[in-house]
């Protein structure tokens, strides 16, 4: 069982010339079952990238610990795929070699790399790009590029840090249904970082709140608007009664935060 | 092809200049019809505007070459070829002149005379002021005094026309009138007289590098010629003339006497040896200014007026005798004209230093000719050819003979029977010292090769070695911190301060140059490969940290090509700053370079060589530079878009 489990997980940054602490996490402790998809809310600057960073292996906590499965987490690894906000693509590479490219690090055969690719370009919508340059393509196609390039690898848990945050409406819609589609098929267990309420209400099926300063899990939701996601289309879902209640419940809760901190400085 | 050259020169600059004026007037048409089409709906500033435009760059060119065409003499070579020659003959006349004209006002602001009175009065006055009183006695003192108003009242006994002798007014008057015969001969015009045959085979204005043929080939240029002649022997006779007045005879034995009594003091009575030198001194500066003053060379402010009112008549009657060629002087001929020396007539100005263009591209055919043995290349080697490589001397320089040396066994020594039997040591020492024929492959050969051949090898070293220690620098703190000084401290020398040092480690030939080209490019490579590296975004190392790459597929497959565009632009800055540095120590030493043939060329003026040598610089630097640029383009057509 590949769950993973963070515990008392802090992490204070130090500024190497003032001295200066930020304290972005503090005593986070929660347990993702394998499978489940996460999304995680809050105002800017409450340790969401932090907290995902950590989970990645790129930041080590200052105090607690992480455990995927069975094995503790230290540094960066295959079994974990990380999705960035602005792809993060290579962009002197094609489609097909930056989608190839953990294989080819794995140094598996040819042959069956290329099978994969075929396989996964076709899943996130972009047959025959494959050898296309990415910096020709348009930000939601460079997004399903770095979708499956982070696939491609099987890794047991995918993170995505505001993978939508620069796309439009529209293809925000298509790549949340894209998501929505992947989690079901692959069954893989998704941290989803977003600002977008209405984003994090559709896909989360758990959700988290946090607050800043220091960063820790305010409230956490469960969520059935996923699952219905998978079944109805999501404009229906986002007219849903319950979903609008919520919505403006973390709204309002988000709101209430910023004011806070706005009171404070 | 020379003398074709030569003979055709008014109808090939016909087709140049047409052709030109054409290419400019054609390309204004077409870039003033573009402009009028695309002009409206751009925004100054916008980058794009720049793009393209062939039509603006033949318009410069071709006004450029029209500029060098017309500067250089070339229109007045092609269309007036007795031009110069008859500019040598006025040269001639000037020349011959000119001991007279030194004396007069004339292109000075006053009579020579009076030059001599102001700088010899300032300088008695000086020496009344700075006596050394402590080394005379009061007694001598005294007479110094009167010896420096003795040499003072020289100046005003020979400025005085009552005191100049009547023969030396008749000389000049003399003189006067045979110049004033030259004026009229100029005013009668030339005669017919035929040029000489020796003056007809004279080679054409610039067919050889005597560049003016010398004897007269026109009536205009015998004219000036002949009376040349004449004024030379009026020169002569001048140049005799002394204006020593008859006061003088007994004025100047008076002061030597004094002067003597002075210096015969000095010997005779017990002075310190201080004093000693301080008499010594005044008593020689002293001696120095009257000696000056008795040679007759200053005359009366008034005397010269009759040579005055003459070369008045003269300069008149020239430009008169100039006739058509005053016209083709000032439209054709920009620059200081011609101007005769003492054995040759030669261009001044731009003439001078900028070479026709037919004369460089003939200059250039003749050092492009591969026929090193009929006088084509340079110092016996060709410009650009190939030549047999004997494959031994090549192995030879990639074996070190210490491999041999290194080599199992002892080499072989001589047996009892007074032979030597080679082993396989020996054959191997053999082999690293090029002595074992391996055949021979042909190979570029010449001086351009030579110098390609430096830029290219210490490039290739240079980012072989550079790109790595650059990346590692730029994600390794420890290599960043232990290379950082060495290469910062050595990078901002310039390249040829480090010459003298290199050349004598390395010695002069290929391996000093290659070395000091290394140093450039390696320093360059590195900082740009380094910069690449270091700039690399953090979100994509992370992300090929996630997909499972090690930190040597990292440094390989993202670092490297993320560095890419950083360290195409860093070769394309070295391979500019190598070809610079490479010319500058071609110039510094060596025998055989692009850089050589330009220094050997400007110790002997040969305006035409350095010109082909500069061309031929600009030219590879242009073709060096645009062959990056579409490297660049070609390779990385993603650069910035990530
Ligand atoms: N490298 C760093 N050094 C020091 N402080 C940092 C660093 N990175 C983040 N922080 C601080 O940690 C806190 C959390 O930052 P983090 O980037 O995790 O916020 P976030 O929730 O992702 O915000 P946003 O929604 O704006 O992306 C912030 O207050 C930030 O100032
Ligand atoms: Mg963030």
């Amino acid at each position: 069982m590949a769950d993973l489990t963070c515990k008392d997980l802090s992490m204070t940054y130090r500024n190497p010339q003032t001295g200066a602490e930020v304290h972005a996490l503090k005593d986070i402790n929660f347990t993702l079952k394998k499978g489940e998809l996460l999304a995680v809310l809050g105002p800017s600057g409450c340790g969401k990238t932090t907290l995902l960073n950590m989970v990645a292996g790129f930041l080590k906590p200052t105090a607690g610990e992480m455990i995927l499965g069975d094995r503790l987490i230290n540094g960066p690894g295959v079994e974990r795929g990380m999705v960035f906000q602005q792809g993060a693509l290579f962009e002197w590479q094609s489609v097909k070699k930056n989608v190839d490219f953990g294989l080819r690090m794995k140094k598996t055969k040819a042959v069956e790399a290329a099978d994969l690719v075929e396989k996964w370009l076709d899943i996130v919508g972009l047959q025959g790009f494959g050898e296309t340059p990415t910096y020709q393509l348009s930000g939601g196609m460079q997004q399903r590029v770095a979708l499956a390039r982070c696939l491609v690898n099987d890794p047991d848990v995918i993170l995505m840090d505001e993978p939508l945050g620069a796309l439009d409406a529209l293809t925000r819609e298509k790549m949340q249904s894209l998501i929505l589609e992947l989690w079901k098929e692959t069954g893989k267990t998704i941290i989803i970082i977003t600002h977008s309420v209405e984003e994090a209400l559709l896909l989360g099926e758990r959700l988290f709140v946090m607050a800043p300063r220091p960063g820790r899990i305010h409230k956490e939701y469960h969520l059935p608007f996923a699952e219905r996601g998978l079944s109805e289309p999501l404009r229906a879902i986002r007219q849903d009664k319950d979903f609008t209640k919520v919505r403006e419940e973390i709204l309002t809760m988000i709101w209430n935060m910023e004011e806070e901190i706005m009171g404070r400085v | 092809m020379f003398e074709f050259i030569a003979d055709q020169r008014a109808a090939i600059a016909a087709v140049f200049i047409l052709t030109l004026l054409l290419a400019f007037g054609v390309s204004i048409y077409i870039g003033r019809k573009e402009y009028r089409k695309n002009g409206q709906d751009q925004v100054f500033g916008d980058p794009e505007r720049t793009k393209g435009g062939w039509y603006w760059s033949l318009c410069g060119v071709s006004a450029l070459l029209l500029i060098w065409f017309y500067f250089s003499w070339g229109v007045a070579r092609a269309y007036f070829p007795n031009a110069a020659n008859e500019l040598c003959q006025i040269a001639k006349l000037d020349e011959a002149l000119s001991p007279i004209r030194a004396v007069l006002p004339i292109g000075s602001r006053s009579y020579q005379s009076t030059q001599l009175v102001a700088r010899n009065g300032a300088q008695i006055e000086a020496l009344r002021d700075s006596m050394p009183k402590q080394a005379f006695s009061r007694d001598e003192q005294q007479v110094l005094e009167l010896v420096i108003d003795d040499v003072q009242s020289l100046l005003g006994l020979s400025s005085d026309p009552d005191q100049q002798s009547p023969e030396v007014a008749a000389q000049i008057e003399l003189l006067s009138q045979e110049l004033r015969a030259i004026a009229i001969a100029l005013d009668a015009g030339p005669s017919a007289v035929e040029p000489s045959a020796e003056a007809l085979a004279q080679p054409k204005w610039g067919a050889t590098y005597t560049e003016i043929p010398l004897l007269p080939v026109t009536a205009r240029g015998i004219l000036f010629d002949q009376l040349s002649q004449d004024a030379a022997l009026l020169s002569d006779r001048f140049v005799t003339l002394k204006n020593i007045p008859p006061a003088y005879a007994t004025r100047i034995p008076l002061i030597t006497q004094k002067i003597e009594a002075l210096s015969a003091a000095t010997k005779a009575q017990q002075f310190s040896d201080a004093d000693v030198e301080a008499r010594k001194d005044y008593i020689k500066s002293l001696d120095r200014i009257f000696n000056r003053l008795d040679d007759g060379s200053i005359f009366p402010a008034g005397s010269f007026a009759p040579l005055m009112k003459v070369f008045q008549e003269l300069a008149r009657a020239q430009a008169h005798a100039k006739g058509s060629l005053k016209v083709i002087d000032a439209l054709f001929v920009p620059g200081a004209g011609v101007v005769k020396s003492r054995t040759q007539c030669s261009e001044q100005g731009s003439g001078r230093w900028l070479p026709k263009p037919m004369d460089v591209v003939v200059t250039f055919a003749e050092l492009a000719d591969p026929d090193v043995e009929d006088g084509g290349g340079f110092k016996g080697t060709p410009l650009l050819w190939w030549k047999w490589l004997p494959i031994a001397d090549v192995v030879a320089f990639v074996i070190p003979d210490a491999l041999a040396d290194l080599w199992a066994g002892e080499y072989a020594r001589h047996g009892v029977d007074g032979k030597v039997q080679e082993n396989t040591k020996d054959r191997l020492l053999a082999l690293a010292q090029g002595d074992i024929d391996l055949g021979s492959v042909p190979a570029l050969d010449g001086h351009l090769w030579d110098s390609l051949f430096r830029v290219l090898v210490a490039m290739g070293l240079g980012i072989l070695c550079g790109v790595p220690v650059g990346i590692y620098m730029g994600v390794s703190q420890f290599i960043k911190g232990v290379l950082d000084p060495v290469v910062e401290l050595y990078r901002p020398v310039p390249p040829l301060a480090w010459a003298p040092l290199i050349l004598t480690i390395f010695g002069i030939q290929d391996d000093g140059k290659i070395f000091l080209l290394f140093m450039v490019a390696f320093a360059i490579m590195v900082i740009s490969a380094r910069t690449g590296a270091a700039g690399t975004q953090l979100s994509k190392i992370r992300a090929s940290h996630s997909l499972g790459a090690s930190n040597r597929q990292i440094l390989l497959y993202v670092i490297l090509p993320n560095a890419l565009p950083e360290i195409l632009t860093g070769v394309r800055i070295a391979i500019g700053v190598c070809w610079g540095t490479l010319v500058a120590a071609e110039m510094l030493a060596g025998t055989t370079g692009i850089g050589f043939i330009e220094n050997v060329a400007r110790t002997v003026s040969d305006y035409e060589l350095i010109w082909v040598t500069i061309l031929i610089m600009g030219i590879l630097g242009l073709a060096f530079d645009l062959i990056m640029r579409w490297v660049i383009q070609k390779t990385i057509p993603w650069r910035g878009k990530g």
